[in-house]
């Protein structure tokens, strides 16, 4: 099962109302995957700043007191904003190495779950609806976003396990389906000099995009050497700085709707998830083609 | 006419209360509002009536149907009409995967595009798609026609038993033991009749047609065809 969904907004006097519209997607999705929720949200920043999104043990993690001794350690301003069991602190992008050695060096219950210039990512387990509530996004702004409900099936349900992945600077995906060469690929990549956290199958297809990538390939073209080199049944939604892209395997049993309209593009698993945006009575909904890559960039 | 509102009438007690009539029921026409793409709608009806639904459904709507004649003023999601026993639906708009799967009667026409697997492992239903299916279509239909006036996916009719098919338009690839076959006079009367059934008109020509079905070679097992299993 797990579902997905994704909206990327054309439209930029709509940024304010993102996590709110999100929200409401993604508990729609509460049944096909009611084990784990996670989201990410690309929201405001700047070149020059790291977005560093931390996860502690619980929601008693003191962060400020956290945030203050990095910022005696890097010698500069962190500037921090709390969300329950998760904490964004931005920082200057030059600092970013002696950051993350700072939180590491000051509390190891603390990881760090993301880096981008604007993409935040919250996960944890239970309900989808209640995991969105206590992270607050329905008061989240920005310009795209992507949420995933788990049902597990590859891996145990834990935090680690939730989606989205991220593995390179603004890059997030989340998965629907299961890898069944997860595991040659994964020592592939170890032997590529990448590390892993957990044994999770979509964290291999994380590591394999950002590896593409890093290979100088685009997110389009990435996805499209994953048709030849993930075996398995998936569709993948994946969030970059710029945009978003979702493609199904060849054999497309894994669903999903896109709609689109002048506003937005959105995704969802079920039509379900996208009857409650406004204005998806007029939008163009399709369902995506097999083996066909799909994506949308901010200009 | 008794409009059912599905934001205040629960799926299931809509379902109840159309599984509760019986023939001679006074009411005969149903008209379903705000479905919002649930799952489900009008399941297991076994009555003569009509039932019409503004807007897109989501997965199996008109499952198992009998007798009943449902309308879909929107799209349908996985599993339309699927397992379908007799009676007709009609999706003005398009269908998800499976649409007609294990259908045994009746006729489903869908205006739009049907997705993949349209008409997998059907046994005696009619389907007409006005527009093209995906991947897998028929996939080892037993019964019954799938009538694509568009173009049809990957691997047409793989592994067919007896249903037939014929599309107007292109076939990317047909599957193992799928061949194209002659269109007698006696194939273009059924067409000609099914289309008339589902309110396509004389503008489309039956000649148009290519006929599909079985080579007939994968029903016992041969060593040489191997490969093909």
């Amino acid at each position: 099962m797990c579902g997905i969904v994704g909206l990327f907004l054309k439209n930029k006097s709509l940024e304010p109302q993102l996590g709110q519209m999100l929200a409401g997607m993604l508990g729609t999705m509460c049944e096909r995957g009611p084990d784990s929720a996670g989201f990410a949200v690309y929201g405001s920043g700047d070149s020059g700043h790291v977005k560093l999104t931390l996860r502690g043990a619980s929601a008693k993690t003191n962060f400020a007191a956290l945030a203050g001794m990095v910022e005696d350690a890097i010698g500069a301003p962190v500037l921090v904003e709390t969300h329950a069991t998760h904490a964004v602190f931005t920082v200057p992008a030059e600092l970013e190495t002696a950051a993350r050695e700072a939180i590491a060096a000051e509390d190891k219950t603390v990881k760090v779950v993301s880096a981008g210039n604007r993409m935040e990512i919250y996960k944890e387990v239970g309900r989808p609806d209640k995991v969105a509530q206590r992270f607050d996004l329905a008061h989240m702004k920005g310009s795209h976003g992507i949420g995933h409900t788990r049902m597990a099936t590859e891996s145990a349900v834990t935090v680690d396990g939730a989606h989205p992945f991220s593995t390179g600077r603004d890059q997030c995906l989340v998965h629907n389906g299961s890898l069944s060469n997860h595991n040659a690929l994964r020592r592939k990549l170890v032997r590529k000099g990448m590390s892993f956290e957990t044994e999770n199958d979509t964290e291999v297809a994380a590591h394999y995009l950002t590896w593409r990538m890093e290979e100088g390939e685009t997110l389009g073209q990435a996805l499209e050497s994953s048709i030849e080199d993930l075996d398995g049944f998936y569709t993948f939604v994946v969030g970059t700085e710029s945009g978003f892209g979702v493609l199904r395997d060849p054999i497309a049993c894994k669903h999903a709707v896109l709609a689109e309209t002048d506003d937005y593009v959105a995704f969802g698993t079920e039509y379900r998830a996208l009857a409650v945006l406004p204005g998806i009575e007029k939008a163009k909904v399709w369902e995506a083609e097999p083996a066909t890559v799909y994506f949308w960039e901010r200009h | 006419m008794p409009t059912i509102d599905l934001d205040a009438t629960s799926l299931r007690d809509l379902n109840q209360m159309l599984h509760d009539l019986g023939d001679g029921a006074n009411d005969t026409d149903f008209h379903v509002v705000n479905p919002r793409g649930k799952h489900a709608i009008a399941a297991g009806v076994d009555a003569p009536i009509t039932i019409e639904v503004d807007g897109n459904v989501g997965y199996y709507c008109g499952g198992m149907n009998k007798r009943a004649n449902i309308i879909v003023n929107g799209s349908a999601g996985v599993g339309l009409a699927e397992n379908m026993m007799s009676g007709r639906i009609h999706v003005k708009g398009d269908a998800s995967s499976s649409a007609g799967a294990t259908g045994c009667g009746g006729l489903l026409v869908i205006d739009g595009n049907a997705s993949g697997r349209c008409g997998i492992s059907a046994r005696g239903i009619d389907i007409v798609v006005k527009g093209g299916v995906g991947h897998m279509s028929a996939f080892m239909a037993q019964a019954g026609s799938l009538i694509v006036l568009g173009d049809a996916g990957d691997a047409l009719g793989d592994s067919i038993y007896e249903a037939r098919l014929f599309v107007r338009g292109s076939v990317k690839s047909l599957g193992s033991d799928c061949i194209e076959k002659s269109l007698s006079d006696l194939h273009k009367q059924t067409l000609r009749k099914l289309l008339d059934e589902a309110g396509v008109g004389g503008e489309v020509d039956v000649s148009e047609f290519k006929r599909y079905g079985s080579a007939r070679k994968l029903y016992h097992f041969h060593m040489d065809n191997l490969e093909a299993y």
